[in-house]
């Protein structure tokens, strides 16, 4: 039984019939983490997309989706909303541009919590202080009366972490969460991804080119190329035993560079520390 | 926040002065000597040399350049702009209501065109592509590729000689407001409006829009984080309005006899009224510089980026 | 230049660099072209209807309508290009000089822009006519006047843009002299820039011009110019309302033909708002340009 089901998705431009996603169809097992790996321009993005049926207007796409039983393709979309942030949460890549740049970030939380529960300010306050203390971000108050661009990306992305904590979504899509962050957040904020399985037992869908990040995170991987999946299976096995050629290459290319770092600054780095 | 506003307030005084020194300027390099002019403006059958130069005497124009530039700076900041040529009055008593005039046909243009072009840019932005987005970016298109004169002349032909609904001139009532705003308004609010559209256009695909979504936020809500985050683009531009139509009025008045500043300018020029002209200059000139400085200020108090930046 | 390519695929641009250059030939071979004197009065033919011989009919002193367009277009579009020109050059050279120098020289000259800007467009215009006199040749000094400004400004920023491009910064450790560079590596590719910006400034200041005309501020009579036969035209608005229709028609066909030729440049000069703009079967953004012409 698995919580998410894809099957025969295929995604096109809906003006220029230009198809970016042949047919691709996975599952997400319950409480597992799924990664979809690729180079930018793959459709990982899209896929992600596609499942919260968030393209844009002219992007089309067919298929079945279903989450719990349930046929999202077939959802209305007011059924479909009701879903988003509840059901289905989404973490994007750039926080700074996640949140409304003309109100304070707890706006954007309020509305959110305000209209999935009806709770009301204080409460609202209370379990998002909670969560922030959680994935390390002091000041919760604080940080809520700010306004995106005075925090930085790594903290942007533990506020959206953290309000996944309280909404308790069935599957969170993270789509590159950590590509736009210097090392040291990004090491922080896989930390609270880790963390953040654990807490609340939800299904994830990591996507990202950065295999280091895939190693630390993913039970099973997915790698997609020019908008196929090339390659799937066990996340453990795949980087040892990959098939596909173009496996191979992504491994081995981030090997070498590992090796490279290592080297250059003389210690353990923390890929290796964290696989499991 | 207050630091900003007092040097961005201190920032416009020398522009001030600059410009007030080219008007002074722009009139001393008129061809013809205003002690001539002022003969032949007051009828004076036969002039001669002593009265010419009496006549410069009486206007100070025998001292210093710049004497005569601070003199009449000084006397401009008590809005004593000197007297008419032609008719002897002082400018101010021409100017000041001919400016109230027009800052009233302005000011409502304004507010018509900035509801107009919110409305029409955010309809078309959330329609795009569809036929409905298309014809009013079609409509929008002819008319702003249409001179102002014509597009008022068509209205005043159509509503006021064949339905005789609206008066042709003057601002007499309520109604004579009518054609005059609507030419303004449809004129730049053509423009205008596809600025709203980009912004919201923009706008739409920014991370934000998606995150709202993502979060299950109703449509309303994300809606309005769109208009705001958009005005933000076209309020500046907004703010630009004013002083624009505030100096465009000129055609419309002349065309509907609309007694502001306009008008006044026009009949001083064909009648080579200097003292009128340069009051005029300076005055919107100077309108132009104050409106700006706000616009600057409006703009850091709603964008917290830029406040900050200061 | 690959990217006119795209230009010339889109039919409407194609259409309106039709109307564009054929205009500007009509305005230059007038003489050739029209067929009677613009300025002959026949008072037995006032108001009269099209014929074979007057094409689109005759005006309140009986003079040809048809020749008289012709013959408008020099003052009415031809001679708002060579200002444009002008313009464009002096803003040109200054916008250059100040975003590759920067500075000193920089700051002076963008004060300079500052203030040129200060003044709205109209008021500027209406200054110069009340100082010199009313005439043509000083709308168009106003503008001159006027438009450098802008120009330079925008040339500036493109041009300090580009100038920070590493290329650049190549050249000139290689020791390259700064006009050399210049010319041959930021003029190419700022060129986006100034032809949108300039071809956006020509409608709004054929626009002006024809309104300063329609006041009696511009060209004088006899001569036939769009605005100035629109002014015409308006004192028999209430008998003859269809004299209004050959001079108003032109002037929009001819504006919106800039209009759009503005725009498809854009997107043609673009890539970027092609993507967008191709598959959305929309057309360009070039207000910010338009904006400033409408002051």
């Amino acid at each position: 039984m698995s919580i998410l089901q894809v099957s025969n998705l295929r995604i096109w431009d809906g003006i220029t019939g230009k198809v970016l996603v042949p047919n691709s169809s996975f599952e997400l097992k319950p409480e597992s983490c799924l990664a979809i790996v690729g180079e930018s321009g793959s459709g990982k993005s899209l896929t992600c997309r596609a499942i919260m049926k968030l393209n844009k207007k002219t992007i089309r796409q067919s298929g079945d989706i279903s989450c719990n039983g349930v046929r999202l393709n077939q959802l209305a979309e007011k059924e479909m909303r009701r879903r988003r942030g509840k059901q289905l949460y989404m973490i994007l890549q750039n926080g700074m541009r996640a949140f409304d740049p003309t109100s304070v970030i707890g706006v954007h939380i309020r509305d959110t919590l305000m209209h999935h529960y009806g709770w009301n300010r204080s409460e609202i306050v209370e379990k998002m202080k909670q969560a922030m203390l959680s994935v390390r971000l002091q000041d919760p108050v604080e940080i809520m009366n700010k306004y995106p661009h005075q925090l930085s990306g790594g903290m942007l992305q533990r506020v959206m972490i953290s309000l996944a904590i309280v909404l308790e979504p069935d599957i969170i899509i993270a789509d590159e969460p950590t590509s736009a962050l210097d090392s040291v957040s990004k090491y922080e904020v896989m930390e609270q991804f880790v963390r953040l399985r654990e807490k609340i037992g939800c299904s994830m869908i990591f996507v990202s080119h950065d295999l280091s990040v895939v190693r630390r995170l993913a039970d099973e991987v997915l790698v997609m190329r020019n908008g196929n999946i090339v390659e799937r299976g066990d996340a453990s096995i795949l980087f040892s035993e990959a098939k596909h050629e173009y496996t191979r290459f992504l491994v081995s290319s981030q090997t070498e560079l590992n090796d490279h770092f290592r080297r250059v600054m003389g210690g353990p780095d923390y890929v290796s520390r964290g696989s499991r | 926040m207050g630091g900003y506003i007092l040097k961005r307030s201190l920032l416009a005084i020398p522009l001030l002065l600059t410009i007030s020194f080219i008007t002074f300027v722009l009139n001393a390099l008129s061809p013809m000597d205003p002690a001539e002019v002022v003969l032949h403006a007051q009828g004076v059958p036969r002039i001669t040399d002593e009265l010419l130069a009496e006549t410069r005497r009486a206007l100070g124009m025998e001292q210093p350049f710049l004497i005569r530039y601070f003199d009449w700076l000084l006397s401009c900041l008590q809005l004593d702009f000197g007297n008419s040529y032609v008719t002897g009055k002082p400018v101010w008593s021409l100017l000041g209501p001919a400016f109230l005039n027009t800052l009233q046909l302005t000011i409502i243009s304004v507010v018509a065109v900035i509801a107009l072009s919110i409305g029409l840019g955010m309809i078309s932005a959330l329609t795009e592509g569809k036929n409905l987005d298309k014809s009013i970016r079609g409509v929008a298109f002819v008319l702003t590729s249409m001179p102002p004169y014509l597009l008022a002349a068509l209205l005043v032909w159509y509503f006021s000689v064949k339905l005789d609904w609206l008066p042709t001139n003057g601002m007499d009532s309520i109604q004579s407001y009518i054609l005059p705003v609507s030419v303004i308004t449809i004129n730049y609010a053509g423009i205008y409006f596809r600025i709203v559209r980009s912004a919201m256009l923009a706008n739409l695909n920014e991370d934000y829009v998606l995150f709202g979504r993502a979060c299950g936020l109703p449509e309303g809500r994300i809606k309005i984080r769109l208009l705001r985050n958009s005005l933000q683009v076209a309020i500046s531009v907004f703010c630009m309005a004013i002083p624009i139509i505030l100096g465009s009025t000129v055609v419309i008045e002349n065309l509907f006899a609309w007694p502001g500043l306009g008008m006044l300018s026009v009949k001083s020029i064909l009648s080579r009224d200097f003292p009128i002209i340069q009051a005029y200059v300076l005055v919107l000139a100077a309108a132009f510089v104050v409106v700006n400085t706000f616009s600057d200020i409006i703009n850091a108090l709603i964008n917290p980026k830029l406040r900050e930046d200061m | 230049m690959k990217r006119f390519h795209y230009l010339f695929k889109d039919r409407l641009a194609l259409l309106s660099v039709f109307i564009i250059t054929s205009t500007l030939a009509a305005g230059v071979f007038a003489p050739w072209i029209a067929p009677n004197d613009p300025e002959e009065v026949h008072m037995e033919l006032r108001f009269a209807s099209a014929s074979w011989e007057y094409l689109l009919g005759n005006d309140h002193l009986g003079r040809c309508v048809l020749s008289r367009l012709i013959y408008g277009i020099r003052p009415s579009v031809l001679w708002v290009l060579v200002t444009l020109a002008i313009s464009l050059g002096i803003g040109t050279i200054i916008g250059f000089i100040s975003g590759y120098f920067k500075g000193k020289i920089d700051a002076l000259l963008m004060r300079v822009c500052d203030i040129a800007l200060s003044f709205p467009g109209y008021v500027m215009t209406l200054a110069i006519i009340g100082v010199l006199g009313v005439g043509l040749e000083n709308i168009l000094l106003a503008f001159v006047l006027m438009k450098w400004a802008w120009f330079a400004r925008i040339i500036r920023t493109s041009v300090m843009q580009y100038s920070n491009a590493e290329y650049i910064k190549f050249s000139k450790a290689l020791g390259v002299g700064s006009f050399r560079i210049m010319w041959k590596h930021i003029v190419p590719v700022s060129l986006p820039d100034i032809a949108v910006t300039s071809s956006s400034a020509f409608s709004s200041m054929i626009l002006q011009l024809s309104g300063f005309s329609f006041l009696g501020l511009g060209v004088q009579a006899p001569q036939a110019e769009w605005g100035m036969m629109l002014n015409e035209a308006r004192q028999v608005m209430f008998s003859r309302p269809e004299l209004m229709l050959a001079p108003g028609i032109t002037t929009i066909i001819f504006v919106s033909a800039v209009n759009f030729f503005t725009d498809a440049l854009q997107v043609a000069l673009d890539p970027k708002l092609m993507s967008v703009t191709k598959k959305k079967q929309g057309k360009g953004i070039y207000q910010a340009a338009n904006l400033h012409g409408k002051a």
